[in-house]
């Protein structure tokens, strides 16, 4: 195919038209191409940038900008630990996860056995709420929801409160902005990409062996614990990864609803700040101080290297469920979301 | 299907118990699920509606003595330049990432591009924010709507090319093969057989990346900032709608956070008209390629 310029010629068409042509298709490809590698650029440019940006913050502070936990940018004292941000970013993420993996593979279980009038519109319902933009998450969640869990939340601390060890998550009687409703939050928006991978994952799974459980006599249950799960496994665990790196990053609808107080606390009923809610929150004045600037893009950093691994990681599970499933034999059944759902 | 006696057994007692309770869970599932959306869109719909009007779609914000009286033209006019500024590059940039992949990637050089794609889709969106702020912003020393449109640029590019991607592939290799096959070069195949087969297609990549840029907030806030008033100077800080939300629902008055409502009730309806739109589309495409 590329020599479309000499079958031209050899159809009669004079040198100078074919000379043309093939100039032509050679710039056009040339371009398309320079674009493809404009964006591998764009991505090498942006973590360059970050990098050495946050150089001067790293080089100052050292390892005590991931254990320390005061952030002082004030001239003179200036100290800049980010741990208090690092633990909320992760206790939030962490809660977010816990609620929505088990509501999420239950309906990707669901809308995988359910087939009718009821399962389409519901994977819409689903596919809406990844559409939602955060900011509108973010005023719901501080409007209603905030409202709704404190209420609930003095309720926690009696019962499980009580218990040893657990309860200290749920510990104090911290009304308003806390980790917990942001945690909630970030459940309902990682929901959708939880399902849509989870069902990926399960569709992959060949219809026949929980068939033939089935027909075994098993009950529903069964064949999903012998003929599903078993292979989902990995699958599901890279989704979760995804929903993971969906949290870390989140920022406007968390920096509305927990308060961003840096500080360490077990309680989930405690108010927290995370690091996008800090760099959402500190951005102005960090714009002419260059260590606090430097400082800033440090926290950059540190969640672009997190979700980077995450997204790597989740990637190679759900290949590998594919590959233990057995390849691309089965790729006709995968449902169809790929980028034109959430899926990256 | 399942009180025959089959090899396992009867289905009794602790199996029993175990499938209900797991059908029961499937059943909370759903039901979660769809309260969560359906409190999201009652609330933002009953408040969100009610707090437009005319002056809302026409007026600045008054001052702090009657909001009611102002509105947010400031921040429909300042999403309009940023995206618009946003999607004048990202979308070219997109279409022909997503040409080169579709017709001429193969190999490692395309596998490497989609990865890197995959792993901007995966950037959280205040990182794109991050990175023009300290390059842009900082260099400039000031705030500005065409570094809002850059921030979403980041994010929009992998988008368009990704989902373009995808729609080129659909069109059947038949129409590659019979109009190469006329003698047109591949260029021309493209730009007059294929990209025109996939016409609707191509649309539907472009919706769906403006959905996601109408209603980012983050990366914007780090470089437009925002503005209380009508700017349309490309170079100035300029307002939006998901910035006016946000500032408005930051202020303990009552009927700013009406405002805010109303900003989130047009946003919202604007982002899922586009990628309800753009799935309806999406699907008619699949079901005439197909």
């Amino acid at each position: 195919m590329t020599a479309t310029g000499d079958q031209l010629g050899s159809l009669g068409i004079g040198a100078a038209r074919a000379r043309r042509s093939r100039f032509l298709e050679r710039s056009f490809r040339g371009t398309t191409l320079a674009l493809g590698l404009g964006l591998i650029l764009l991505l090498a440019f942006m973590l360059i940038e970050l990098t050495t940006g946050a150089w001067r913050a790293f080089s100052a502070f050292g390892l005590h900008f991931f254990v320390g936990t005061d952030w002082n940018p004030v001239a003179g004292r200036q100290s800049f630990g980010a741990l208090p941000f690092m633990f909320g970013t992760m206790m939030t993420s962490f809660v977010a996860v816990a609620l929505a993996v088990p509501i999420g593979v239950g309906l990707a279980l669901f809308l995988n056995q359910v087939r009718g009038a009821f399962a389409n519109p519901l994977a819409v319902f689903i596919d809406i709420l990844a559409a939602i933009p955060s900011i509108v998450y973010g005023l719901w969640g501080v409007f209603v929801l905030l409202p709704w869990l404190d209420r609930i939340e003095p309720f926690l601390t009696n019962t499980i409160g009580r218990i040893p060890v657990v309860g200290r998550l749920f510990d104090g009687k911290a009304q308003g902005p806390d980790m917990l409703t942001a945690g909630v939050i970030l459940a309902i928006m990682i929901l959708p990409i939880i399902t849509a991978v989870t069902r990926e994952v399960i569709a992959v799974v060949p219809r026949d062996l929980r068939e033939a459980a089935l027909a075994l006599g098993s009950t529903r249950w069964e064949s999903v614990k012998m003929a599903v799960l078993p292979y989902a496994r990995s699958g599901i665990v890279g989704a979760t990864m995804l929903g993971l790196g969906r949290a870390l990053g989140e920022t406007i609808a968390v920096t509305m609803v927990i308060g961003n107080t840096p500080q360490i606390r077990a309680s989930l009923l405690a108010p927290a700040a995370t690091i996008p809610s800090k760099i959402a929150s500190s951005f102005r004045e960090a714009s002419s101080i260059g260590l606090t600037r430097s400082a800033l893009l440090g926290l950059a950093v540190t969640l672009v290297v997190w979700t980077f691994l995450l997204a790597l990681a989740s990637r190679a599970l759900v290949r590998k469920t594919e590959q233990l499933v057995g390849d691309r034999l089965l790729g006709e059944a995968e449902p169809e979301t790929g980028s034109m759902g959430v899926v990256p | 299907m399942s009180d025959a006696a089959g090899a396992l057994g009867p289905i009794r007692g602790a199996r029993r118990t175990k499938d209900l309770a797991y059908r029961a869970f499937l059943g909370m599932c759903v039901v979660l699920a769809v309260t969560a959306l359906g409190a999201i869109a009652i609330y933002v719909v009953s408040r969100g509606f009610s707090a437009l009007s005319v002056n809302f779609f026409t007026k600045e914000p008054a001052g702090p003595l009657d909001p009611q009286a102002g509105g947010i033209v400031q921040s429909f006019i300042g999403t309009g330049i940023i995206v618009g500024i946003a999607s004048l590059i990202a979308i070219p940039l997109g279409l022909l990432t997503a040409v080169y992949l579709a017709e001429y990637g193969r190999g490692r050089t395309a596998s490497w591009i989609r990865l890197v794609c995959d792993v901007l889709l995966s950037t959280p969106s205040i990182i794109a924010g991050v990175f023009i702020w300290s390059v842009v912003v900082v260099t400039l020393g000031r705030f500005s709507a065409f570094a809002g449109g850059l921030a979403l640029v980041v994010l929009m590019w992998p988008i368009v090319a990704r989902a373009a991607e995808e729609v080129l592939r659909l069109v059947p290799q038949e129409l590659r093969e019979g109009s190469l096959a006329l003698g047109l070069p591949r260029w021309k195949t493209i730009l007059r057989v294929v990209v025109p087969t996939a016409g609707a297609g191509i649309l539907t990549a472009i919706m769906l990346a403006v959905a996601r840029a109408l209603g980012e907030t983050a990366p914007i806030l780090l470089t437009s900032l925002g503005n209380d008033y009508i700017n349309t100077d490309p170079m100035k800080p300029t307002d939006a709608v998901p910035l006016r939300v946000f500032v408005d629902a930051r202020t303990p008055v009552a009927a700013l956070h009406q405002i805010a409502w109303g900003g989130a009730f047009v946003l919202l309806l604007a982002v899922l008209l586009l990628s309800i739109g753009a799935r309806v589309l999406h699907a008619r495409q699949q079901k005439r390629l197909a």
